[in-house]
């Protein structure tokens, strides 16, 4: 059977996307990219997302997988052999979950607030992003990446979030690199990466799709 | 395989029940450190000093937190006896897609229910029976009925998740006054939990009711009066 493998997304503002364009590119695996428009979702889409409506969607052989990191997870033990995502010890396998969840829990939430919030609520997100990325920077410590040596599922849920810094910091008024540079470091160490650096978005987009979002929600 | 473990949990914690079925099945010896969520011990917060809750598995010295992040631990580390997880990456990523949403959006609105009254409770109701929709709906589509548990004849990840959050049906409408396991809307979910809530590991397992009853209660109270501080 030949393989067919269809990836549905948003190139310009899903996080979540991202991650799945980086580990199929890791990997090594053909798919066919099609575009959503949000604002008006396909009928492949909603057929194959019937739940949340939600991009990204893979679609191996007909059959849909929903939700980046079980997304990551699929694409991982599907394409075996190259470039692990997960490591094979399962504690270490833990470990990488549990930090991807952390990310997952902790930055959508606290970006939104940041890019639309004022005064106190805007400060407290500000801060309790800057503790989240050094607690990130704890966990990293010497490493190059969070995989070890070359990029793992913790490195892959966390870099795209990095196009949104630059939204954050012209929101929020403050700079990242200054706070936590060895996490910045590590942002530029992916960056070098092809599979990454071809698979995130341009932050001046990021950041010019941030502030349609804003005008399109009345807030200023 | 050896190596000492203990489960740092909490008696009525769902999150910690899911942890220690999941022992249970796999036959697991484990010593229960029972927490008091109100006054964290030391040991605690040493191990999972990111979230400071509960549960947190430790494996021969070694702290796991996040209770979904545990049980597949549990199934990888310990691989005799049932598996938690199926063995095709397909069904796997739907076990972990179902779960995920078992837990962020029917279990969260389930907790709304608990902590407010009114017209909030009242919306939050509604949105339990939104999510128990898409739940009947799925499972119709995606497991042919047959087996008693998603997993087979056996207890895995996801018909554990289900039962920490609608095993306490009964709880539920005792304290809240309200059926969400409505039989006729809901037929295979319904039938999916009582098989659950029958199955003798969980039976054994289960707090007793008047206990669970005196909780939640007590949780919907402090829950209400904090809000209106």
């Amino acid at each position: 059977m030949a393989e067919e493998v269809i990836l549905l997304d948003d190139f310009w503002s899903s996080m979540f996307g991202m991650r799945c364009r980086i580990a199929l590119a890791e990997k090594g695996v053909k798919y066919e990219y099609k575009e959503e428009d949000l604002r008006k979702k396909s009928d492949l889409l909603l057929q194959m997302n019937p739940i949340h409506k939600k991009i990204p969607v893979l679609v191996h052989n007909g059959r849909p997988v929903c939700e980046s990191l079980v997304i990551l997870q699929y694409i991982d033990e599907t394409w075996p052999g190259k470039c692990s995502l997960l490591p094979s010890d399962p504690y270490q396998r833990a470990q990488a979950r549990f930090w991807a969840d952390y990310v997952d829990k902790k930055f959508s939430d606290l970006g939104r607030k940041i890019c639309t919030a004022k005064g106190e609520e805007q400060e407290v997100a500000k801060k309790e992003l800057i503790d989240s990325l050094k607690l990130l920077e704890g966990e990293l410590g010497d490493k190059p990446f969070f995989g070890g040596e070359m990029l793992g599922f913790v490195d892959l849920a966390i870099v795209p979030f990095y196009t949104y810094f630059l939204a954050y910091e012209t929101c929020g008024n403050f700079s990242i690199e200054v706070e936590c540079p060895n996490f910045i470091a590590w942002t530029k160490r992916c960056l070098e990466i092809e599979s990454v650096s071809k698979s995130l978005a341009d932050p001046q987009k990021v950041y010019g799709f941030v502030l349609h979002l804003k005008k399109v929600n009345g807030i200023e | 395989m050896a190596g000492k473990v203990v489960l740092h949990g909490m008696w009525a914690s769902p999150y910690s029940n899911r942890v220690e079925l999941a022992l249970k099945v796999k036959g697991i010896e484990y010593e229960f450190v029972e927490e008091d969520l109100t006054n964290k011990s030391e040991t605690l917060l040493r191990y999972n000093p990111v979230h400071k809750k509960v549960p947190v598995l430790v494996h021969d010295g070694k702290p796991i937190a996040e209770s979904l992040v545990i049980i597949e631990y549990i199934d990888e580390t310990w691989t005799d006896g049932p598996r938690l997880l199926p063995q095709d990456p397909y069904e796997r990523a739907k076990v972990r897609f179902w779960a995920g949403f078992c837990q962020q959006q029917l279990f969260e609105a389930i907790i709304t229910v608990v902590k407010t009254d009114g017209e909030a409770q009242e919306r939050a109701v509604k949105e339990v029976h939104e999510k128990l929709k898409v739940l009947e709906e799925g499972i119709k589509g995606n497991y042919p009925e047959g087996s008693l548990f998603v997993n087979g004849d056996s207890v895995g990840l996801l018909d554990i998740v289900v039962h920490s959050i609608l095993g306490a049906h009964k709880v539920h409408e005792e304290v809240l006054g309200v059926k969400f396991l409505d039989p006729e809307k809901y037929p295979r979910v319904t039938s999916w939990v009582t098989a659950l809530t029958e199955f003798p590991l969980v039976k054994e397992a289960a707090p007793p009711h008047e206990k669970m009853v005196g909780f939640l209660q007590f949780f919907r109270a402090r829950a209400l009066k904090s809000a209106t501080a």
